[in-house]
């Protein structure tokens, strides 16, 4: 078992025009940076990318939307980023923005095999216009359909030749849940180690979740917001 | 009048040992720094620990651990790692005990409005939906007129709504508020505003507790 590929160029090659993407990463935190930069290399473009966040002007996801790359956006929040404002207001870009934890949750029921699940986040809000809803228990709850996506592409700290995968910190986030939802996943990590060296109590996602593991390169790991404390 | 972080460290009073609590952007996080000597709290951060520390020292900021508001941030003794479905499964599960959020609009019934402003750029609801609709104890922190001095505390929101009936309690600068079937009831007020100035500043039915009191600290 060895889904190893040589680098990002050759692990997104088939990723073409009009594809529908999950990307990890919560704000620049656990974002896939390499298969970004090959994706705005190969150009594919009319893109539907599903991410909690659309990246900074010059970093993540951002860079796809400068190179127009990107059809429709789905994510909880789009707050930082000027190009993806100007595109939005011009009307080149679709915008669909959905409750964070909705959003992870049709990631999970995707890689969980369940088409629908039930939430009361959006309930009497906008987000509910058209949705099927259903009460449980005196309390309504909103009918959301599992995500489909062609590939998810996550970032993950360890990983294996078999693509069991290890995550750190907060930079986990949303990938374990699109790992598991993609139809393809590709990960990147920063650590690439032989089948039996990852302690198996220890794996976050199993690697039959995973098709394609490659060692991601040159991590820049941008920090959004550097905030610290005085020293005592 | 309360000064924000006086209205921070009032809501910081509410909070009670062994308490989980999810803590928004703005006066809500500040609570963090009045935290109560002998109270013993988890803060959550909802895109995926338990257990939040204080900023790191500089030269210590780590890009893979950050807060909701993408700041970085440490951990504590005992804190736990968690993947964002899981995190929304905890708050929706009720096992957060109390909420802190900054709202724009908050009417008599306890609907919130804090997302969105028409004709404004719309950054997104965040993880504020799933918030307000499962956290069985929300407090807003929040300013109680807005800069053209017009009423927050409103009859109807004039706002996108967030969330229906979910605020249970709320802190401004000028005073505590619960909300139950009559509307907004004051339960203690800034120690130099009158009654008379608050419900003139109230636009919302409100009721005054008989057992009204200024707040201390």
């Amino acid at each position: 078992m060895n889904k190893v590929v040589a680098n990002a160029e050759d692990a997104i090659k088939d990723i073409e025009s009009g594809a529908v993407l999950m990307l990890g990463g919560f704000g620049l935190c656990g974002i896939p940076e390499n298969c970004i930069n090959a994706l705005v290399k190969k150009g594919s473009d009319k893109l539907t990318c599903i991410s909690n966040n659309a990246g900074v002007d010059d970093f993540g996801i951002g860079l796809l939307l400068k190179t127009r790359q990107v059809k429709k956006m789905i994510a909880s929040y789009v707050g930082e980023n000027a190009e993806f404002e100007r595109q939005l207001l011009s009307g080149e870009l679709e915008v669909e923005l959905i409750p964070q934890g909705t959003l992870a949750t049709r990631c999970m029921a995707a890689g969980y095999g369940m088409p629908a699940i039930y939430t009361p986040a959006g309930v009497g809000t906008e987000v509910a216009i058209g949705k099927e809803t259903r009460e449980f228990n005196g309390k309504t709850y909103l009918m959301e359909y599992a995500f489909d996506a062609d590939f998810a592409i996550v970032k993950a700290w360890k990983g294996d030749v078999h693509g069991n995968l290890i995550f750190k910190e907060t930079a986990r986030n949303f990938n374990p849940l699109m790992a598991m939802a993609g139809k393809v996943t590709i990960a990147e990590v920063e650590e690439l180690v032989p089948a039996g060296e990852l302690d198996p109590n220890q794996i976050h996602t199993p690697g039959i979740y995973v098709h394609r593991i490659f060692k991601g390169e040159n991590y820049e790991k941008r920090i959004e917001q550097r905030t610290t404390r005085k020293p005592l | 009048m309360l000064s924000k972080e006086q209205i921070a460290q009032r809501i910081a009073m509410e909070l009670k040992d062994g308490y989980y609590v999810n803590l928004g952007i703005g006066i809500p996080t500040l609570v963090a720094n009045y935290i109560p000597a002998g109270v013993d709290v988890v803060l959550q951060s909802e895109n995926g620990l338990l257990g939040m520390g204080p900023f790191p020292f500089e030269g210590e900021e780590n890009a893979d651990l950050i807060n909701a508001g993408k700041q970085t941030i440490t951990t504590v003794n005992g804190s736990a790692f968690f993947d964002s479905a899981m995190s929304f499964g905890m708050i929706r599960a009720g096992k957060v005990d109390l909420t802190v959020l900054g709202a724009m609009e908050v009417n008599d019934k306890g609907d919130i409005a804090n997302w969105k402003i028409p004709g404004k750029m719309v950054k997104g609801m965040g993880g504020a939906m799933d918030l307000v609709a499962s956290a069985k104890n929300i407090i807003v922190a929040m300013q109680h007129v807005n800069k053209a001095g017009e009423s927050k505390l409103l009859k109807e929101c004039s706002l996108p709504i967030t969330g229906l009936a979910c605020v249970k309690k709320i802190v401004t600068e000028l005073g505590v508020f619960n909300i139950n079937e009559n509307g907004f009831e004051l339960i203690e007020k800034a120690a130099d505003v009158s009654v008379e100035y608050i419900q003139e500043k109230t636009e919302g039915r409100l009721t005054i507790s008989s057992e009204l009191k200024d707040i201390t600290f």
